[in-house]
């Protein structure tokens, strides 16, 4: 059952690189990650990896295979041609440190940006109290492995580093539409998605969607409802003159701007 | 001490502020306290130093989050009583001391029982969104081995919850963070009775050294599970915690406990060892030989004989009236139910891949198994082409969880060495001979709050006259770490430790012998010559031939750690069973075996200890009188 997969792997840092080839044995059922493991047990002892718990729940494995960006861990050899020549590349939008591994600190930075839940005092018995189908919608959005696929293939970044310092991109719009949507929080974020990262320039091409290992529905369950709501607050006439005359609207839900 | 931190131009990912040329080579730092691992433990201590006033800091061996805490997936054990009123902390206890077959540290275990629900709720505070009841609170779930249905949950993805909403906890605290960073020394003060004194390690990225001046270290690394080949553990689990506390001095307990959890896939052989949660079997799930027989019926062990259904018709009634049937024996603590499939293998009642049948698709609705476990229905999907709401998976042990760790202080998680702390996997003592399901979650929480206040304490004591840094050992540390570089023509690491992995699964595993313990501890010795004369290629920059080079050194002492003990605990008690000695003896019931770095630093030393004692007010849950509380007090809401 099993065979010698042929392999072209980047190999290189920061100062350039190439595509390097392997032919190495794989057998029934196995992932690329494995493939990738035994280059490195005997004939790559060096090859750079970022990877950690090969099931498909941490996020680190994120490459692009024949060009398209997936988790090593679970891409099946199986979807391929046993003759098929598979290609391993890192992540396009990120610096190269080391053959596959790149310098995902965008991410983090962003995630330092973002004000975080901020919720009432807990009920008179020490509990606090929401219905399941509330917690559900954000529970979709917090699946997210924090894999950086939907950062990685999002156009507005891809080719584009001038846009990085004004753009959080799609992992954390999921983020602000979770704490928007959370049935408890008393922030109101719509200012802060919009303005600092960035919400406005997407323009809804579905590509975070398509890539994201969990099938969360990026585009249509978080990024859209928040540019909806973006706009409720900036073009519902009522809204507008209710906030021109200091009347209190409900637009707001009892949420105050972090 | 403050809570704020001062700004520099440390690179906001790898924290490196050097140039390849400066002065010295070396990264220096200065901290109250340094947790080393960012799982649910480190995270809690470090966010709980920080409350208490410590410039702290996390350091850990990958990105921030992808720690193994992902990987739970059951949920947290924590009697809040949400979903049956009469659970309590005593009910909690009573069943963690008797899943763990009375060897844990009772006060550990108490602490933690009394514990774990506030420290949910404060998840919850933090941003955790749990599933619910139908009134609205968090929903709890029943767990092998615990008497009311008892665990805080989200799907079965519980342990991916607990460690981003402490991670976006500990970022908003704007705690430094050194990811990809691993620490190989615990520096210590001679002068000063050998206090802690600092952290020493190296950049992944870069390869360069770090120094963490600091008189706190919270060791909070998790497992060992990779020194064996079949496990759900990912290869950050090389014992390092374990391997540091032995150098600087401390001492490890129960190691001869490792735990095979009962379910991980067989099958394809490359996710051999994955897990599969005891959720499955929560929710309803049945374990089936090749026959077809529902075979845990024939293994209930006389300890739990009174609290086990014996009939199929009261076990599956027991998933809607727990007020007048007794659990299935399914889920029996996971010793018990790991056993029992390895003896149904042994007998030939195997699956075609080498496993046994776990059958949820008869017993539930497709609907009902999408929405309670999604990672299960997509990971058999995904991984095997497998339809678990249509067929059953293919499950065998699988290496899960070491009950043996430092020894610690059970309020503060201090270790013999003072300022030096372990909290979570890596300590001791709190599970006992056997870890209950869902346990494990809430030791990180609790102890980890726990650990993380009394380092800040200590640390705060010191702030006049911290513990010094000897520049001998800063050297010696840094020779020690290059070693694999300077050898000419040595082995390549990865054979040595695939051969270590098989080594420890076919002779330290679910069932052991003293021959083969004996050849095991042999064995391990000539690996320990080959690991000295072990080469790598390449360079210092993100080099996994050289990480792996490293974390080798503690895979090899742990793993000897645990062989020693495993022979030397002449019965069979939770998760250490030996073919020869197969029941529990009274002798042993009492004691515990402890490890320590023998004199010369090249082996292990074992030695015998007493349990701490209980106190009589605790020891009365244990009566034959309180083993089972009369039934009308058992009614579920």
């Amino acid at each position: 059952m099993g065979y010698q997969l042929k392999m072209r792997v980047w190999r290189g840092d920061q100062s350039g690189g190439d595509l390097g080839d392997y032919t190495v044995e794989v057998s029934e059922g196995e992932v690329v990650l494995d493939a990738l493991h035994r280059v490195q047990a005997t004939q790559a002892g060096d090859l750079a990896i970022r990877w950690n718990c090969k099931a498909g729940k941490c996020g680190s494995c994120s490459a692009e295979i024949n060009g398209r960006p997936r988790l090593l861990c679970m891409t099946r050899l199986s979807d391929f041609d046993e003759t098929e020549t598979i290609t391993v590349t890192p992540l396009r939008t990120f610096p190269v440190i080391r053959d596959l591994v790149t310098d995902v600190s965008f991410n983090y930075e962003k995630a330092r940006e973002l004000p975080s839940f901020a919720p009432p005092p807990r009920d008179a018995d020490n509990k606090r109290r929401m219905a399941q189908v509330d917690v559900e919608r954000g529970q979709e959005f917090r699946k997210c492995i924090e894999c950086f696929l939907c950062q990685n293939v999002c156009h507005v970044v891809r080719d584009h580093e001038e846009n990085k310092p004004a753009f959080a991109g799609p992992r954390f719009f999921l983020r602000y539409a979770e704490l928007d949507m959370h049935p408890l929080d008393t922030h109101d974020r719509r200012e802060l998605a919009q303005g600092a990262a960035g919400l406005g320039m997407c323009n809804i091409t579905k590509c975070c969607t398509e890539v994201c290992p969990e099938g969360i529905k990026i585009t249509d369950n978080a990024i859209i409802p928040m540019k909806e709501r973006v706009v409720d607050r900036k073009y519902d006439p009522l809204v507008w003159l209710g906030n021109k005359i200091g009347l209190r609207t409900k637009d707001n839900d009892g949420r105050t701007e972090p | 001490m403050s809570g704020t931190h001062p700004v520099n131009d440390r690179h906001p990912m790898t924290g490196n502020e050097m140039s390849g040329d400066a002065a010295g080579g070396m990264e220096r730092h200065q901290y109250d306290v340094v947790v080393v691992g960012a799982g649910g433990a480190g995270l809690r201590a470090a966010i709980a130093a920080h409350d208490a006033g410590a410039r702290t800091a996390i350091v850990c061996k990958s990105l921030l989050g992808k720690a193994h805490t992902v990987m739970a997936e059951g949920g947290i054990a924590a009697a809040m009583g949400n979903r049956w009123p009469e659970d309590n902390w005593e009910v909690h206890f009573r069943d963690t001391m008797r899943g763990g077959k009375m060897l844990n540290n009772w006060r550990m275990a108490q602490l933690h029982a009394q514990e774990a629900p506030e420290r949910v709720m404060e998840l919850e505070d933090w941003g955790a969104l749990f599933d619910r009841t139908d009134d609205g609170l968090i929903s709890q779930r029943d767990f092998g081995g615990h008497k009311y249905a008892r665990l805080a949950h989200v799907g079965d993805r519980t342990g991916l919850e607990m460690i981003r909403t402490l991670q976006q906890r500990a970022v908003s605290l704007g705690i430094d963070v050194f990811m990809e960073c691993t620490v190989t020394d615990v520096m210590l003060d001679k002068d000063d009775g050998g206090a802690v004194s600092g952290a020493f390690g190296y950049w992944r990225e870069t390869g360069r050294f770090v120094l963490f001046e600091t008189p706190s270290v919270v060791l909070a690394t998790g497992g060992i599970g990779k020194s064996f080949k079949v496990t759900s553990n990912s290869w950050e689990y090389t014992g390092d915690g374990h391997a540091l506390a032995m150098r600087a001095g401390a001492s490890l307990i129960n190691m001869e406990f490792v735990q095979f959890h009962p379910t991980g896939m067989v099958w394809p052989p490359s996710v051999k060892g994955l897990l599969v949660t005891e959720s499955v079997r929560g929710d309803g799930g049945i374990l089936k030989n090749s026959e077809g027989e529902r075979f845990m019926f024939d293994y209930i062990p006389e300890y739990f004989k009174s609290e086990t259904a014996d009939t199929v018709e009261e076990a599956d009634a027991w998933y809607d009236d727990k007020k007048s049937n007794r659990r299935p024996p399914e889920l029996l603590p996971r010793d018990e139910v790991a056993r029992a499939i390895n003896s149904e293998i042994k007998a030939g009642r195997g699956t075609p891949h080498g496993g046994i049948y776990l059958d949820i698709a008869s017993r539930r609705s497709p609907e009902f198994i999408r929405k309670r476990l999604p990672s299960m229905y997509h990971q058999f999907k995904e991984l095997a082409d497998v339809d678990i709401t249509a067929e059953p998976m293919e499950i065998g042990p699988t290496c899960h969880y070491v009950m043996g760790g430092v020894e610690v202080d059970a309020d503060t998680q201090q270790s013999a060495v003072t300022g030096l702390y372990a909290v979570g996997e890596c300590s001791g003592g709190m599970h006992g001979s056997n870890r209950l399901g869902g346990n494990s979650l809430g030791d990180l929480l609790v102890f980890g709050k726990r650990a993380g206040e009394a380092a800040t304490a200590y640390a705060r004591s010191r702030d006049d006259d911290r513990p010094k840094v000897d520049e001998a050992d800063v050297k010696a540390a840094e020779r020690s770490a290059l070693a694999p570089f300077e050898v000419e023509g040595g082995e390549n690491p990865y054979t040595i430790q695939s051969d270590l992995q098989q080594s420890m699964n076919d002779l330290v595993g679910i069932i052991r012998t003293a021959p083969e313990l004996e050849r095991s501890l042999s064995e391990i010795e000539a690996f320990k010559v080959r690991a000295a004369s072990m080469k790598v290629e390449g360079h210092r920059q993100y080099n996994p031939g050289w990480h792996l080079a490293l974390d080798l050194r503690n895979m090899l002492v742990v793993s000897e750690a645990i062989a020693k003990a495993a022979l030397a605990r002449e019965e069979s008690r939770g998760g250490h069973t030996r073919d020869d000695f197969p029941g529990p003896s009274e002798e042993w019931a009492t004691k515990n075996l402890v490890v320590d770095l023998s004199a010369d630093g090249t082996g292990i030393d074992l030695h015998e200890k007493p349990l701490p004692e209980m106190p009589e007010e605790l020891r009365k849950y244990f009566e034959p009188a309180a083993a089972e509380p009369p039934a009308e007090s058992k009614e579920g809401k």
